[in-house]
């Protein structure tokens, strides 16, 4: 347990070093802001709050944001030590290897934790503090923050499987951004291609529902569009997943 | 010896090899390194010292033989074992947007040493002035000698060196050694490896030689030097027109070589050596200088490996 802390601790000290945190608390503050700003807008006619409104637009970009800041932290944590020879140093410590990817593990979650705590955490604040909104909303605000943190984790440790299974730094890198585009991107299109193209129908809406969870995005979209009714108004998307029914704990397991 | 006995063996590896799935990069190998002996591991590029290395150090499994090391079977040892071990890898690269003090901080932290003990350490490998400066503005010298520095945390009973002098400048490479040498006054146990005999400065008790994943040569230094038998070299400097009467006078002790009108070259085995220099004391004022220029540590090393059958 203490190598774990250690090690994590290091690892987030790191980040400090490498502006790391820095860079993610900027990019994730700047476009909440600006989401919150543009979602406290059209409340007057809608009646819903600006923290509704940007949690559907946050969502929608933290699913492109978060597993790129995820992934790029991620690729090279054991790649890029094998490289450096630091690796093979640490195993000669009283570490176990579990114990080196753990406390990375955690160092890393630690980084985003800030990052999506201040970015988002203070944009919201901001927002109440400065535009006379309602804090309505913020349940799905905080619920959103948390399953971005999830969904941070898993391409976390999807970067740390592809820093384990290639052998130079470079073709983590790669990996990790072709990871990026098939769970981010291509999936969904493909998933969409699917439909397009099944003219007789043949996959029904339970197997198209259980094929989304398979990305980690998708699923992430889901328990957000949906956890909060107020939040599923504003959506419109919401009515797929809430007829296919799955249990907020069953997404929440799968991330 | 005598005292390394004492001690109890530090390393002991009895038919040790190591297969990947295309080669075989150690095969039998037989070592035992006893208490507080210096010992090096010489060998080309490729020779398998760094996988030796690694099997003593646990981080990969034999094929076959067995290893021990501090009486225990490194691979499968508890993590306690390993405070007692420091090493130095072959090319370590810090995290280099650290202070030197926070990578020696970090480091002592996950070995469990107090913090206390970085600061004497930093101040004996000589880095107490840099330590507040970043590990990227480091010299190549300062980053091998914060290297050691993680190397000697928790005072270990057994130091790992992995060619700890490559690419230092002959001063550094000394003061380096002059470190290993006052640890090893302490009883600490050191094994280093290294391509080259003229790097590791003969500090050591005894040198092994690797070739293709054997060992081929475990010695003394002067006992690798009497197996070699190479011959030393003696440069005579003779009063000009006495160098044909001295040339033939010493011509039966060895071969004899002119290098211009007034110096000799004599190449003659260790034996003769004595009986060489009575000869050239009689030879009165005639020799104005005599050199010995015994056989190069190269020469020695490129001997035992030449002599090795070929795998």
């Amino acid at each position: 347990m203490r190598a774990i802390v250690i090690l994590a601790a290091n690892e987030f000290l790191d980040g400090l070093r490498n502006r790391w945190v820095a860079a993610a608390i900027t990019l994730l503050g700047a476009t909440a802001l600006v989401l919150l700003l543009v979602g406290s807008a059209p409340t007057g006619s809608t009646r819903v709050s600006a923290l509704n409104v940007s949690v559907v637009s946050l969502t929608s970009l933290s699913v492109y944001l978060l597993p790129l800041i995820a992934l790029l932290l991620s690729f090279d944590a054991l790649v890029g030590e094998f490289e450096r020879g630091t690796m093979l140093l640490l195993l000669t410590y009283p570490v176990a290897r579990w114990q080196v990817v753990a406390g990375k593990f955690f160092g890393h979650l630690m980084i985003l934790l800030t990052a999506v705590i201040i970015g988002y955490g203070g944009a919201a604040l901001i927002t109440i503090v400065f535009t006379e909104n309602s804090i309505l909303g913020w349940q799905a605000y905080l619920s959103m923050m948390a399953s971005s943190l999830l969904l941070g984790a898993v391409f976390i440790a999807l970067g740390y499987l592809v820093s384990v299974l290639v052998r130079e730094r470079s073709t983590a890198a790669g990996a990790a951004i072709v990871l990026w585009l098939i769970f981010v991107v291509l999936y969904d299109l493909a998933l969409l291609g699917l439909l397009l193209a099944d003219h007789e129908q043949r996959i029904g809406q339970a197997l198209f529902s259980t094929l989304m969870l398979f990305s980690p995005s998708d699923t992430y979209r889901l328990l957000n569009l949906t956890a909060f009714d107020t939040v599923g108004q504003v959506a419109g998307v919401a009515a797929v997943a809430a007829r296919a029914g799955f249990g907020i704990p069953l997404l929440l397991g799968l991330l | 010896m005598g005292e390394g006995n004492l001690q109890g063996r530090a390393i002991e590896l009895a038919g040790v090899s190591k297969r990947y799935a295309d080669k075989t990069v150690v095969r039998g190998v037989e070592l035992a390194v006893h208490g507080g002996e210096r010992m090096v591991l010489i060998g080309h590029n490729g020779a398998g010292k760094t996988t030796l290395l690694k099997l003593m150090l646990g981080l990969t499994h034999p094929s076959a033989g067995r290893v021990r090391v501090l009486g225990v079977d490194p691979a499968a040892a508890a993590a306690e074992h390993r405070r007692a071990i420091g090493y130095l890898p072959e090319s370590v690269a810090f995290h280099s947007a650290m202070k030197g003090h926070e990578v020696l901080a970090f480091y002592a932290r996950l070995k469990g040493v107090a913090q206390s003990e970085c600061r004497a350490i930093l101040a004996r490998v000589g880095l107490d002035e840099a330590a507040g400066r970043r590990v990227s503005t480091y010299s190549k010298g300062m980053r091998q000698r914060l290297g050691l520095a993680q190397a000697m945390l928790g005072q270990p009973r057994l130091l790992f060196l992995d060619e700890p002098t490559s690419g230092l400048d002959p001063s550094l490479r000394q003061q380096f050694y002059k470190l290993i040498d006052t640890l090893s006054l302490s009883g600490t146990t050191s094994l280093t490896s290294s391509h080259s005999l003229n790097e590791v400065e003969v500090r050591a008790d005894r040198i092994a030689i690797m070739k293709n994943g054997s060992i081929v040569a475990c010695d003394t230094l002067a006992e690798l030097t009497r197996q070699a038998g190479l011959p030393i070299k003696v440069r005579l400097r003779v009063a000009k027109g006495d160098l044909t009467r001295v040339a033939e006078q010493l011509a039966p002790l060895g071969e004899l070589r002119r290098m211009n009108d007034h110096g000799l070259e004599l190449a003659c085995q260790g034996m003769t050596k004595m009986v060489l220099f009575r000869q050239i004391s009689g030879l009165g004022d005639v020799v104005e200088d005599v050199d010995v220029v015994p056989p190069r540590l190269d020469d020695i090393y490129n001997h035992h490996m030449e002599k090795a059958q070929p795998q």
